[in-house]
């Protein structure tokens, strides 16, 4: 076994600690030092001990939590101004869970300000720098977690996903990335961007590190009424090969506006995939092009009233020039909130107002509807289906910032899926430009096992480097 | 398109003080947004059912039974100003 | 100029007297020390999320059936998103386009709806400024925020202030016997806006109408309507026009003040709730809900009228009153058959009732239940006179004790045919030989002032029918 513990794969780490090779507290102590090596501005808060963690699967390997999950004591301010230096009182269902099963806290990761962005570029606490190019963008919303993992400042991380957060810094940084059925794992004290598609998962250097961390996560929260008990266990186990597994490639998210190289890699993959013994062919999913608009109405809808909460009273930062309670709230807010995070309160606030109510939040959840109907119909003849994960590579730092839609686009091929609820996972699978690309695999709810085992199976043929970029 | 007046109505409805370089620059951004949103009105919606949950199954009631609350210190350790016993906030003008 | 009628519909907030609060597993605050209620849920922190009060779905349940509701199948919440400082998620949870129950009907009154939400905090407005800027500062205790409401929202069947108040009477016994609330009002766990506006007697269409808040006791509610009655029949009279608006009563002052606040017209951007999945509402828990009802006022105003038989007007004086009912019940229960049940109602109707009517709390009664149902024996067996009686009973509401005690220490007993009566009906003759002359002549109507020099005599304790046989006796030709 090395004898740089970091250089271990989560899994092979929790092996060694459960069967008392390796040393928990020596482990936590070599990833401490990996983690304070950080100057990609991944990390917002770094342990400055040794945490405890309870005895179970995860076998003491120390984990990055993104900043908008809320642990007790420490900061979690979700990329905000408004929330700077804010300690809940309380410890999310999910932190607590892999914690109970093994994984204690190494550090909070930098993110877009509540998860809005795909760039990392939306965070009060400064931009994330790409470990591959540290003059491009890891990827938002998650880009904080998605760095670390690939950067080696953390064997693992939890991000989360409303549109692609996981699954595009995870494309964008060479790692592994799933965004698990909606309901899966619970939300609750996850501060909330869209409460009907935010969804936690994990960033993993490999497909079955990310399997073992997502096992410890799912079940039924009675603290969230929109949680569900996980159908049967979580292995993840990687599929010897591809016999028969029918994958199907939508045509509406693999061509037009989609990189060549991208492209490029994408189709190598499909070719690896036959290899394998996969039955590949053309699907349809007709709405998925108004995916990404229904996604704009209905996301800042949610995200206009789930954030009304931060007003300056009881939490948070206020901003008060002794005027009466509505100026305090306007100024707290005009001040506390970064552009893009203003921008999609007042669409959301629009879209939900007087008048326009049924032309935008109300058919936008029509399309939504039609979309589900699409993938529902598309599994009846196909296991999953697979998409690039982000139409193009890691972008320079300020290129997209100036047009809002120029941004949104990078969610065009996550997107779908998220409205649906259901399971992807992004796995690297190549480089275009020297960067790496990602590959997205798509299943019906609750089909996690064969996705990872989908993705378990690619993995090798791939033969990805994911500790390229490591620092 | 949402003109001025638009804008200002919904920075009220939101509770954000927009200053006045802002309003007309929010306006574009935000109607360039809806021209591209407004593409699904192209879609035949009638009879489609809304989906606002992707959870198909019912929900469950939490049973009565109560739990801690909170000390009143740590209720009140984030808060901006406080007197101690409560949320201290400027006076609502009615 | 035309005479006006009232047309007045009540939305009511009803507290619901769950173990735990709307969302979160609080218990509601009974006046505990501020802020002392409250978890991350019903605090609105961020990343909380809220979860359904099973009880709360039940207690719906029942007042819905109690008020003859068609039922939802499913439950369905919303947000209803607006600004304040009481309300912390900048939100209220609440019920919109599927409320809980909808339809129903109470002693003519039709219900339009009743759904759940969440109560707001209590802000406070305190002068004791420790603000940097100067301005004064208000508090909030976020203990209140999330206890369960029911609102009821009635159609507008009502047609005076008199009528109004009757019928929130019937209502709050209604919801008192279902043991779903403490309905008290001047604690605020009964709470009701009145929406008034008045029409020339024989339209039927509607005409604007105006929001009465804050009337927190049933008197209030009363003077409250009857003073924005008159100023809108004064107002129109004068030619000018109702204007919609919400206004606060004063019920020192008794005057209407327009709450017109700087905030443009609502728009709560109602949307469903995404934290929370629609629930099923099965047969099962209707069944339970239905199995549980108790006897209602309407139900017990006809066992009044067939088992004590009570003419139906008393009957529903008393049944229709959660105070009365709830006396005459006991009152009778420790009567133990003993005083005729006819009798109480007649004292807790005629004498209580407006006695307890204009105290400004009636819950400060000292008047205990079988108190009143001895001195009515002690009545019915001819020991006191109702003169007398009417006196004891003003004590025992202003401070209590026992009837008979009273009676004894105060010397009420009556004065039966013996030496005390003679005695006072001789000096009476004496007093007024002229009068005395008169019925010795034959003239019957003269007896009148001498009946009343011997009553006054014995503070009423004598019997009027004695007295005259005892004076005619002695002066009759
Ligand atoms: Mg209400
Ligand atoms: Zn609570």
């Amino acid at each position: 076994m090395s004898d740089d513990l970091t250089l271990l794969t989560a899994v092979e780490a929790a092996a060694g600690v459960n069967s008392g090779e390796l040393d928990r507290e020596e482990l936590y102590s070599a990833w401490l030092e990996r983690a304070r090596l950080d100057d990609l501005g991944a990390l917002t808060w770094t342990s400055d001990s040794v945490l405890e963690a309870g005895e179970g699967p995860l076998g003491g390997v120390p984990v990055a939590v993104k900043d908008l999950f809320c642990t007790e004591g420490i900061p979690s301010q979700s990329g905000s101004r408004i929330l700077e230096g804010y300690r809940p009182p309380y410890t999310a269902t999910v932190v607590e869970r892999i914690a109970e099963a093994g994984a204690p806290l190494l550090a909070k990761t930098n993110q877009d300000e509540f998860a809005m962005g795909s760039s990392n570029e939306n965070s009060a606490f400064g931009p994330v720098l790409n470990p591959w190019d540290r003059t491009r963008v890891p990827g938002g919303s998650s880009g904080g977690s998605a760095a670390a993992v690939a950067a080696g400042l953390a064997p693992w991380a939890l991000g989360t996903d409303t549109g692609g957060s996981i699954r595009q810094p995870a494309a964008l940084c060479g790692i592994v990335g799933l965004k698990p059925t909606y309901g899966s794992v619970s939300r609750f004290g996850m501060i909330a961007f869209a409460s009907s598609l935010d969804q936690a998962g994990p960033f993993a250097l490999n497909v079955a590190d990310a399997a073992l961390l997502y096992s410890q996560m799912v079940g039924r929260d009675p603290r969230d009424a929109t949680s569900l008990a996980y159908p049967g266990e979580v292995s993840g186990a990687a599929l010897p090969d591809l016999k028969g597994v029918r994958l199907g490639v939508p045509q509406e998210l693999s061509g037009e506006g989609i990189e060549s190289g991208v492209l490029e890699a994408f189709e190598r993959t499909l070719d690896l995939a036959r290899e394998l013994g996969a039955e590949i062919s053309e699907c349809q999913l007709p709405h998925a092009p108004h995916a990404l608009s229904a996604y704009y109405l209905i996301a800042p809808a949610e995200c206009s009233s789930n954030l009304a909460r931060y007003e300056g009273v009881r939490f948070g930062n206020r901003v008060d020039n002794g005027g009466d309670l509505e100026q305090m709230f306007s100024q707290t807010r005009a001040a506390g909130f970064g552009e893009e995070v203003r921008r999609r309160i007042m669409l959301g606030t629009y879209a939900l107002s007087a008048g326009y109510y049924d032309a935008y939040y109300g058919s936008a959840q029509r399309v939504r509807t039609l979309i589900s109907k699409d993938f529902d119909k598309a599994f009846e003849s196909f296991d999953a289906i697979v998409t690039p994960t982000s139409p193009g590579v890691a972008f320079p730092l300020g290129s997209k910032t100036a047009d809002p839609l120029e941004m949104y686009l990078q969610d065009f091929c996550t997107v779908p899926m998220s409205l649906a609820g259901i399971p992807a996972i992004s796995i690297p699978n190549g480089l275009s430009e020297g960067l790496p690309v990602g590959f997205q695999i798509a299943g019906p709810a609750f089909s996690e096992n064969r996705i990872l085992g989908i993705a378990g199976a690619l993995e090798p043929a791939i033969g990805f480097d994911s500790r390229a970029a490591r620092l | 398109m949402i003109d001025r007046s638009d804008v200002l109505h919904i920075a009220r409805l939101a509770r954000l003080e927009l200053d006045e370089s802002e309003v007309d620059r929010i306006g574009s951004e935000i109607s360039g947004i809806l021209a591209h949103v407004e593409r699904i009105s192209e879609l035949d919606l009638e009879g489609v059912e809304p989906t606002a949950h992707s959870v198909a199954q019912a929900g469950e009631l939490r049973e009565d039974d109560p739990g801690e609350s909170l000390p009143r210190e740590r209720a009140l350790e984030s808060a901006p100003d406080t007197d101690g016993i409560g949320f201290r906030v400027p006076p609502p003008s009615a | 100029m035309s005479d006006w009628e009232a047309v007045i519909g009540l939305e009511i907030h009803v507290q619901l007297a769950t173990r735990t609060k709307m969302f979160c597993s609080c218990s509601p605050s009974f006046g505990e020390e501020p802020n002392t209620r409250t978890c991350p849920v019903c605090l609105g922190l961020p990343g909380a999320l809220p979860t359904i009060n099973a009880a709360a779905i039940d207690y719906g349940l029942q007042i819905g059936l109690a008020l003859g509701c068609e039922l939802a199948s499913r439950s369905v919440f919303h947000r209803k998103n607006y600004f304040y400082a009481d309300l912390p998620k900048g939100y209220q949870i609440s019920q919109f386009d599927e409320p809980l129950c909808s339809g129903g009907e109470l002693d003519g009154v039709r219900i339009n709806r009743v759904h759940l939400e969440e109560d707001a905090a209590k802000l406070s407005h305190s002068s004791a400024s420790g603000r940097i800027h100067g301005a004064d500062a208000s508090t909030v205790d976020f203990n209140r925020g999330g206890t369960p409401l029911a609102e009821i929202v009635t159609e507008p069947d009502l047609g005076s202030a008199a009528q109004a108040r009757a019928w929130l009477q019937l209502l709050r016994s209604t919801l008192r016997a279902l043991g779903v609330s403490d309905v008290n009002m001047d604690e605020g766990s009964l709470r009701c806006d009145a929406n008034v506006s008045i029409r020339a007697v024989g339209d039927t269409g509607l005409s604007t109408k105006t929001e009465l808040k804050n009337m927190n006791s049933f008197r209030f509610v009363e003077k409250g309507i009857e003073a924005e009655i008159a100023r809108q029949v004064a107002l129109v009279d004068a030619g000018g026009t109702v204007v919609q608006e919400t206004l606060h009563f004063d019920p020192r002052t008794g005057t209407l003040t327009s709450l017109r606040s700087k905030e443009e017209a609502h728009d709560y951007r109602y949307f469903p709730e995404p934290d929370l999945l629609p629930v099923a509402v099965d047969d099962a828990r209707i069944a339970r809900a239905r199995e549980t009802l108790p006897e209602l006022p309407a139900a017990r105003a006809s066992r009044y009228v067939e088992e004590h038989s009570l003419d139906p007007d008393l009957a529903k004086r008393l049944a229709f009153d959660a105070d009365l009912t709830e006396m005459f019940e006991s009152s009778l229960a420790s009567g133990a058959g003993s005083v005729p049940a006819r009798a109480i109602a007649t004292w807790f109707s005629a004498e209580v009732s407006p006695r307890l009517g204009e105290m400004d709390d009636s819950s400060r009664s000292r008047l205990e239940p079988a108190a009143l149902a001895s001195l009515v024996g002690l009545v019915e067996s001819g020991k006191v006179t109702t003169a007398a009686a009417r006196g004891v009973l003003d004590r025992l509401v202003a401070e209590g004790g026992e009837p008979s005690a009273i009676v004894a220490s105060e010397g009420l007993e009556k004065v039966g045919a013996g030496d005390e009566l003679s005695a006072a009906v001789d000096e009476a003759i004496a007093a007024d030989p002229e009068a005395a002359a008169k019925v010795g002549a034959g003239e019957q109507k003269a007896l009148g002032p001498l009946v009343g020099l011997v009553m006054k005599a014995t503070q009423g304790r004598a019997d009027g029918g004695e007295v005259r046989r005892l004076l005619l006796e002695r002066l009759a030709p």
